[in-house]
Parts: C-alpha cells; sequence; structure tokens
C-alpha cells in the first residue's frame, strides 16, 4: 500500500532560524503516527508547514506528497482545495477554532458545503449526522448551540467532526487532547479512534504525552531541535529505545503504575535555542552519553531495526535504565512504616464555599448558586504530603484560596497548625503566613518581573524582618539547585523550571512548616518536571516539610504523595493512602480517573480496559440530587438495580472508611484494581 | 544545607549573557525614533531658554525702557518691548519658565495622584474603592473652569502652587480610573497573591509589586499631562483666572499681547510661537516614550 502522506527533508525557517530541519515521515491509510517532543521542538511548525498554514516570511523547502502530489509551493487554490478534503486538522485549543458567533451546525455544515455542492438543508442534515458520530447527545438540538454553551471537551468533538465532515485521507491532530481532563480526554480519543475507523484515514497525532502516543499511536517519530532523532513502531521505540533523548523522556515521566516513589531521571539542561544549536549532535551537551565523536557533526538516522532509525552514533548502547537492566520494571523502594505522625499541620472539616451568580448591572439578583466545596475534610500530618487531586471545577483551586486567604470560612473549620481561621488576630495570622507558603502553577507569572532574584527572595525575609538577607539568598538558592550567579538576574532571563525553582526557593525562605503546591509543575515540560519533582521530594526529607499538593495530574501526584484526597464536583470521592488509592480505588469516579490515565507502555495500554464515562461534567451550580456522581457513574448505571439507585438519587453519600486509610464516599463502595 | 550532585544537576544551563538593562533598552529604543530624539531636544532648549536666557539679556521683566515704547524687535530688544517699555524677550521667558514648571508640577501631582487613588481603590475594594470612585466622579462633574474662576482670587501674590495643586485635581479622574482597572487585574497576578500569602503588607505591595508593574502607563500619562497641563494653564491665565500678577505666564503674555497683536505682532507672536513649540515637543516625546515602553508597538525594536 503506497503511503498517503509523504514528507521528505522539510525545512521551515523564519528568517535566518531553522526551526524544522530535515523532517521526513510518511503515512498509509489507517495508520497513526505519533510525533513527540518538547515545546520547541518544531513539531507545530511542521504540521502547519504540510498545510501551508505558515506565514508568508516562513521560508519552506522540501516535499510533501499527498498521493504523490506536490503540496510545497502548490497555488493557494490548489491548497485550499486540498485542506479540508484531503487533510483536515485538529487543533489544540476548541475555543478559537470556533467562530463564537456562529452556531456549531452551521459551522460544520460550512465544512461540508466547502468542498461539495449540496444544498444548506442537506448539509445541516450531515452536520446532526456528524456531531451524533462524534458521540454528541441530542445532536438536532446540540447543533443549533454557539460555541460557548459547548464544553471542552463537546467542542473538541465538534472540531473532530468537522475534522472528518469529508471524508479525509489524513487527519493532523495538533495536541487535540492537551487542554482536557483526563476522562474528558480518554472521551476524545475514543471519538478519534471511531472517527478513523469510520473513513479510514490516516493520522497524524502530534503530543507531548508519551502516554497518549503509546495508546493510539502505531508508529511514533521523536523530534528534538527540529530534526526527527528517532522513529520506528511504537513498540521498538518504547522498549528498544535506541536514542538517549527518547530513553531520557521515557525515564523522566512519572507514572500512575507500579514504581510509586521511582526517583525520576530529569534530563540535565534545557532544549537548546533554534537559532543557536551546538555543534555535533543537537542534544550532546544534555546526553548522560556523550563521547567526544558526538561533537564532530549531526549524526544521521541511522537504520537500528527494521522500520526503525535512530539518530545516535552510540546507538547500539542506549538502554532504558529503568526498564532494562534487569528485564523489568525496578521494583518499588519500600515505604516508610504506615502509621502517621501525631502532630497535625492543617486540619479541614466541613469546609463549604459557595459563590453566588448574579444578573443584571444596575439590579443585581441573585439566580442561583455555585457550590464550588460543598462540605470538605482532611487532614495533613507533620512531614506528610497530601495530593489534592480533582478535573477542572472540581473545587480544587477553591478549597486551596480559601486555605491560604486564612479567612473565616462559610461553614466549617480551617485549623492551620493549630489555629483556628475563623479566631485569629493579626499577630498570629502573620505568623502563620511565615509557617505556609504556598507555590504557584505559572512560575513567570508568580515572580514580579520588574524584581531580580535576590529581591525577590529577599522580599519575605525583609517581609518579616528577618536581619541582613544576603548570606540566606545564596543559601536558598543552592538550596533550589540554582547558580548563585542567578540572583542578579530577572525572571525572564531564566528558564521555566529555573523561576519555579526560585518560586521554590522564595516559598522556603521563612523556614516553613506548611509548604502548599499549586500545580507547581503542570506549566513544565517533562524533561525538567522531572528534576523540579525529585527537587520537592528532596526538600520534603531534608527539611521535614508538609505538603498540600493540588494537581490534575494523577501520575505526578502519585509521585508525589504520602495521602491522595480525589475531589468530584465540590466534594472528596475519595481519600487515603496514595499505594491503597492507586492499587485499588473504591470510589467508581476514582477508578475512571485512574483508568482514562495513559500509561506510556505500549503493550499495557493496548490492553487495558478503560472505564470510560458517559455524558458532561455537571455544573456545579446544579448538581443532581444524591450522589453527586451518579449522572456519570458507570455503577449507577449499569450494575444497580433499580432499588439499588433509589438510595443513590435520595442520599448523599458521606465519605466512609473501608479497611486502613482508605475511604470513599459511594455506598456501593467496591475495591477494583484498574492500572 | 545544599542538596546532592544529582538533585542540583537540574538545568544549570550555560549561563546566557546577561541582556541590557530595562532602563537602557527604553533610552534606546526612546531615541531610536525621530520624533523622540527631536521633541527631547527641543524641551531641553526650552528648557534652557527658560532658566539661562534671561542671563543674556540686561532686561529684567520688572525693568521698564522709557526711549522704547512698543518698540518692534531690534539689537537693543531682541523681542521688541511692550507699550509699558517691558522688554518682550525677558517678560516671555519668565512666563515660560512658570509655565513650564506649573505644567510639569501639576502633570506630577496628578499622576501622583491618579497612582495612589487608582492602585488604592483597585487593590482594596469596598469601601476604599466606593469612595474613591464618588470622589472622582464628583470631580469629573464638577465644572472645573467654573470652580478656578471662583478659587482664582486665591492664586494672588505668589500664591500659584495653590494654583498647581487646584489643576491637578482636576487631571487626575480618568487616569486613576485606568489604574484602578488594571490594579485589579494585576491583584489576581499570581506575584501579587504570592506576595500576600507572603504576609508583605498591603501598603508595601501596592507600592513595591502594583505601582513599578504599572510604571510605564504612568510615566506615559504623566508627559501626555504636562501638555494638557500647560495648555490648562495657558488657557486659564489668558482669561485672568489663573497665574495672577505681578506673576507672568505664557497665558498672561498673550493675553496681553493679544490687545496689541494685530500692530504690534511681536507682542504676541513670540510667546504664541513658545507655547506650540513646547506643546508640541512635549507631544512628540509623549509619544516616543509610549512606544519604546510599549514593544508590541510599530517601530525599531
Amino acid at each position: 500500500m503506497s503511503p498517503v502522506l509523504e514528507v521528505d527533508g522539510l525545512e521551515v525557517a523564519f528568517g535566518d532560524v531553522p526551526v524544522v530541519r530535515g523532517l521526513s515521515y510518511e503515512v498509509r491509510a489507517g495508520e497513526v503516527l505519533g510525533i513527540v517532543g518538547e515545546s520547541g521542538a518544531g513539531k507545530s511548525v511542521a504540521a502547519a508547514a504540510v498545510l501551508g498554514l505558515l506565514p508568508p516570511e516562513a521560508k519552506v523547502a522540501g516535499s510533501v506528497r499527498l498521493h504523490g502530489r506536490e503540496l510545497v509551493g502548490a497555488s493557494e487554490r490548489e491548497l485550499a482545495r486540498v485542506r479540508g478534503r484531503s487533510v483536515s486538522m485538529v487543533f489544540q485549543d476548541p475555543l478559537s477554532a470556533l467562530t463564537p458567533v456562529y452556531r456549531v451546525g452551521d459551522q460544520i455544515a460550512e465544512a461540508v458545503r466547502a468542498h461539495h455542492r449540496v444544498t444548506r438543508e442537506q448539509a445541516a442534515v450531515k452536520a446532526v449526522d456528524l456531531l451524533d458520530l462524534v458521540g454528541i447527545p441530542d445532536p438536532a438540538r446540540r447543533a443549533l448551540a454557539f460555541p460557548h454553551e459547548f464544553s471542552g471537551g463537546m467542542r473538541q468533538r465538534a472540531l473532530i467532526a468537522m475534522a472528518v465532515a469529508n471524508d479525509p485521507d489524513v487527519i493532523i491532530c495538533d495536541e487535540p487532547t492537551t487542554a482536557l481532563d483526563v476522562t474528558v480526554q480518554a472521551q476524545v480519543l475514543e471519538v478519534l479512534k471511531k472517527a478513523q475507523r469510520r473513513t479510514g484515514a490516516a493520522i497524524v497525532l502530534i503530543t507531548h504525552d508519551l502516554g497518549v502516543v503509546a495508546g493510539f499511536a502505531d508508529r511514533v517519530l521523536v523530534m528534538y531541535a527540529g530534526r526527527p532523532v528517532e522513529v520506528g513502531d511504537v513498540d521498538d521505540v518504547y522498549y528498544r529505545t535506541r536514542m538517549p533523548y527518547t530513553a531520557g523522556l521515557l525515564g523522566s515521566v512519572p507514572r500512575v503504575d507500579g514504581g510509586g516513589r521511582r526517583p525520576l531521571v530529569p534530563i540535565e539542561g534545557g532544549p537548546p535555542e533554534p537559532g543557536r544549536l551546538p555543534p555535533g549532535c543537537p542534544f550532546a551537551p544534555r546526553c548522560p552519553m556523550r563521547v567526544e565523536a558526538c561533537d564532530d557533526r549531526e549524526p544521521p538516522l541511522f537504520e537500528v531495526g527494521a522500520g526503525h532509525r535512530a539518530a545516535c552514533i552510540r546507538w547500539a548502547d542506549v538502554h532504558r535504565a529503568d526498564v532494562r537492566r534487569d528485564g523489568a520494571e525496578r521494583p518499588a523502594p519500600p515505604r516508610e512504616p504506615v502509621t502517621r505522625r501525631p502532630r497535625t499541620v492543617l486540619e479541614v472539616e466541613g469546609l463549604v464555599k459557595r459563590y453566588p451568580l448574579t444578573r443584571g448591572t444596575l439590579f443585581r439578583r441573585r439566580t442561583g448558586t455555585v457550590h464550588a466545596v460543598a462540605g470538605i475534610s482532611f487532614d495533613i500530618r507533620e512531614g506528610e504530603t497530601l495530593g489534592l487531586v480533582g478535573e477542572s471545577g472540581s473545587g480544587k483551586t477553591t478549597a486551596l484560596t480559601q486555605i491560604l486567604e486564612l479567612a473565616r470560612p462559610e461553614e466549617g473549620r480551617i485549623v492551620v497548625l493549630g489555629r483556628d481561621t475563623a479566631r485569629l488576630t493579626p499577630a498570629q495570622r502573620a505568623a502563620i503566613r511565615r509557617d505556609m507558603q504556598v507555590v504557584f502553577q505559572d512560575p513567570a507569572a508568580s515572580l514580579d518581573p520588574r524584581m531580580t532574584v535576590h529581591d525577590i527572595l529577599a522580599e519575605p525575609l525583609r517581609a518579616h524582618r528577618r536581619g541582613a538577607p544576603e548570606g540566606r539568598v545564596a543559601e536558598l538558592l543552592a538550596l533550589a539547585g540554582l547558580d548563585p550567579a542567578c540572583a542578579a538576574r530577572h525572571p525572564r532571563e531564566l528558564s521555566g523550571g529555573q523561576c519555579q525553582r526560585v518560586a521554590i526557593a522564595r516559598a522556603l525562605a521563612l523556614e516553613p512548616r506548611l509548604l502548599v503546591l499549586d500545580e507547581p509543575v503542570s506549566a513544565l515540560d517533562t524533561s525538567i518536571r522531572a528534576g523540579v519533582l525529585n527537587l520537592l521530594g528532596a526538600l520534603k526529607d531534608r527539611l521535614g516539610l508538609s505538603y498540600l499538593f493540588v494537581a490534575h495530574d494523577l501520575a505526578v501526584v502519585r509521585h508525589l504523595a504520602d495521602r491522595v484526597a480525589v475531589m468530584q464536583l465540590g466534594r472528596i470521592a475519595e481519600i487515603g493512602r496514595a499505594e491503597a488509592v492507586y492499587a485499588s480505588p473504591a470510589h467508581p469516579y476514582t477508578q475512571a480517573l485512574l483508568s482514562a490515565v495513559p500509561l506510556p507502555d505500549p503493550v499495557r495500554e493496548r490492553s487495558r480496559e478503560r472505564i470510560l464515562l458517559d455524558g458532561e461534567p455537571p455544573s456545579p451550580a446544579d448538581p443532581p440530587s444524591g450522589c453527586r456522581f451518579r449522572t456519570r457513574c458507570p455503577t449507577f448505571r449499569g450494575v444497580l438495580t433499580a432499588e439499588e439507585r433509589s438510595l443513590c438519587v435520595e442520599t448523599e453519600p458521606e465519605v466512609r472508611p473501608l479497611g486502613e486509610d482508605q475511604a470513599a464516599a459511594c455506598h456501593y463502595a467496591e475495591k477494583l484494581a484498574v492500572v | 544545607m545544599t542538596l546532592s550532585e544529582e538533585e542540583v544537576a537540574g538545568e544549570l544551563g550555560p549561563a546566557m549573557a546577561a541582556p541590557p538593562s530595562r532602563g537602557r533598552v527604553l533610552a534606546r529604543r526612546f531615541l531610536a525614533s525621530r520624533q523622540g530624539r527631536a521633541g527631547a531636544a527641543v524641551l531641553a532648549l526650552m528648557f534652557a531658554l527658560a532658566f539661562a536666557g534671561p542671563l543674556f539679556s540686561p532686561w529684567s521683566p520688572a525693568d521698564k525702557d522709557f526711549t522704547a515704547f512698543l518698540a518692534p524687535p531690534s539689537p537693543r530688544h531682541w523681542f521688541g518691548t511692550l507699550q509699558t517699555g517691558a522688554d518682550v524677550y525677558a517678560v516671555t521667558l519668565c512666563g515660560l519658565r512658570r509655565s513650564l514648571i506649573v505644567g510639569l508640577l501639576a502633570a506630577l501631582v496628578s499622576t501622583a495622584l491618579a497612582a495612589l487613588a487608582g492602585a488604592f481603590a483597585g487593590y482594596f475594594g469596598g469601601w476604599t474603592d466606593r469612595v474613591l470612585g464618588w470622589a472622582a466622579d464628583l470631580l469629573l462633574a464638577l465644572p472645573a473652569f467654573l470652580v478656578l474662576a471662583i478659587m482664582s482670587p486665591l492664586f494672588g501674590a505668589g500664591q500659584w502652587p495653590l494654583f498647581v495643586i487646584v489643576l491637578a485635581l482636576f487631571l487626575w479622574m480618568v487616569t486613576a480610573k485606568i489604574v484602578r482597572g488594571m490594579t485589579i487585574s494585576l491583584r489576581q497576578r499570581e506575584f501579587v497573591r504570592a506576595a500576600r500569602y507572603l504576609g508583605v503588607p498591603p501598603v508595601k505591595i501596592i507600592f513595591s509589586h502594583v505601582l513599578p508593574n504599572l510604571s510605564s502607563l504612568l510615566i506615559v500619562d504623566a508627559t501626555v499631562n504636562v501638555s494638557a497641563a500647560i495648555l490648562a494653564e495657558t488657557s486659564l491665565s489668558y482669561f485672568g483666572l489663573g497665574i495672577q500678577p505681578p506673576d507672568v505666564s505664557l497665558g498672561t503674555v498673550i493675553a496681553d499681547g493679544s490687545r496689541t497683536a494685530i500692530y504690534a505682532p511681536w507682542t504676541f507672536w513670540f510667546a504664541a510661537g513658545l507655547l506650540v513649540v513646547t506643546v508640541l515637543a512635549v507631544n512628540l516625546a509623549g509619544d516616543a516614550l509610549r512606544d519604546a515602553f510599549d514593544p508590541a508597538a510599530k517601530g525599531p525594536r
């Protein structure tokens, strides 16, 4: 079978800066090619170049052939005929890819009419069919909705519907699920698979997530510094890795399965800037296997196996440290004893936070209430890490803000370091501010762009009058693994990982006892994330810190947390010791969540049974009666009898203990291993 | 307390060359624009003229030459004389000096007022916001001209600083509203929240995080206000409501000159010309400054 799309020696440069350097690949009908790389690797630019979507100042060379017809240098008219009909694209951000002022159905119909002479009515009917295909409930009515009335997952499905509208031969998906929650990601990937089966199209899937590729792609292409560095079948690339960069990426990904607190292996340094590549192999400065010959010239792609090529002169010596050494995964190091320490640093009891929904500008009327947090309880003991996990809208950020504000909660109690926030004197509040610190998600945004690193680190010391900051600043930089020379720099002169280290150093300045981490690594690239996670783990052991770790990424939480609390729609669904919850989750929501997390392990990923949630998450302004999860609950829908269901509809389940340090808020909780 | 090799190994990439400081980048961008260079040069020239110019003339504004009434420009009187025999050069430069000082001070005071009121209103919200908002709305609704006319008797005999303050009082409201809006969005930014959770007192957050991050807006606003204040001052003084005799400003000079402008144009045109040139220079410099602060604006990068 001849390939549908052939890309050969594709080069893209902006001015003098080469962004894509010699990219070649081909995809056949029905095949899925995953293109993996970190930010700045040139993957999105390469995809845009295939469709001729780059701005005119970009210089494109090489060849892109669709069914043997050359697209590079083709006229705009010719390209317009191809786009959307033979090749279509699914973008990362579904909100900006849909026009806000047109109905979704009309936009899909427009995609149909752009390439086929059909009447308006026929196109509208086809649009409804397509929405049905991508699993949007009640498609005829939903076609009349505007994009803002769709949730993120539904918008992405609408885009997929548009992409398959004309039975394309190739669908290029640029980070199609990056902006989505894991359970929604699982749904969308399922839809994509279905759409592919229906159309028989080839898919080029661009992503940074090694897990998504493992389960979805047939072949993988790893990009680094604008070049492919390893290409091959999924199994070859994941299990018989022949390029140190790929091995490094795989070694630095935290996983939800096995291992637990297996130390991650970060890749040193950061990716090179496109304009300033090192001589020789661009990965050499970060490579643990570097030899002198690496700097001589850039290695070509060597044939290392059947259909498997890697750009490394020492490919024969490359082994994945964590997998290959003893033939299997390294066993997890034994955990500390299970007993929890007696002293509590943070206690939250029955916390409730509601936001009023108002209408009108002149006369504000209250039209409803968002129950952002509806009664949650947990505690953190000294030296312990609690991971607070949940999807967007689960109320984890609200809970976090309530704790950080140190204000009197609407209902319930927050006790920080032995003091109830409802009865704090200003002096006590200042003392707690010193002992509880926070690290935010976006490292660039949490540092004042106008201050030097020295001033940033000195600020808390000055605010609490801790004497001369000079010596302490150097100490903090060393503690966070930063070069002392950083002190004179501004945040914008540092990389994302370095900024996050500065933010961590600032949080440690006052020797706090409790550190609140709000998605501290989700803005960082995989290879850098591992370094920051290792740092957080090491600091905790060294300084005896307690962490409240808020994240949506279950794998990251598993890596760091002793205990986890899973939040769903403002309630805690399940809480307990990390091993127990991950190994045998009892709440159906936790089970679905864990089964939706893709593993960077193709064989296991293919054999896994996903628990797919139906429908959309309900709005926190209008939660269902009784159990808040029942509208999406697979147990409620599939397993329970009508009699058993009435309990779910009528009574909201309390969090009840199920064995040693594990508790779930489900009437019919049953432990089930899913990863 | 240091970490082991492995933990430190994070990303101590090769040290980047220290980029030039922000101030130097701004100066370079500012000077790269022809408008900016011209505006700054003319403005500097005006200041030199206003402060050093009188040194080169034998006449002081109070002197009267009883041998030359309403005489055209000559080597003896470079800009000619007035009906009273006063030297136009001396009087005009004295007025220019006063106008420049009043304009600069009024602009500074009004921008400072706007920054403080806006930042406090935006940061604290609640009652602070409401009270400051009412004050701004009240001043926006009051006819400034009328208030100044009523207050003008107070400005006589060296009381021009009071005039500066009253003038500034009517210039800050719109900027304050802009600053308030920007403060509200800055307040949500993580570095401001981080400072709050670190225990930095609110007033200190305003001065060390909020206002410095609005400095570009404030500097541009101050520059624009200079020309507005100079124009406001001259028009008020023209109607006799601003600077009161024996003080002179460009406005009073123009008002005096306008009576004889038809048959003795030198009494009017020098003062009017200096005013136009000054305001033009301030505006040019202000535009260039705004472009320099806003990297997205067109122009050399």
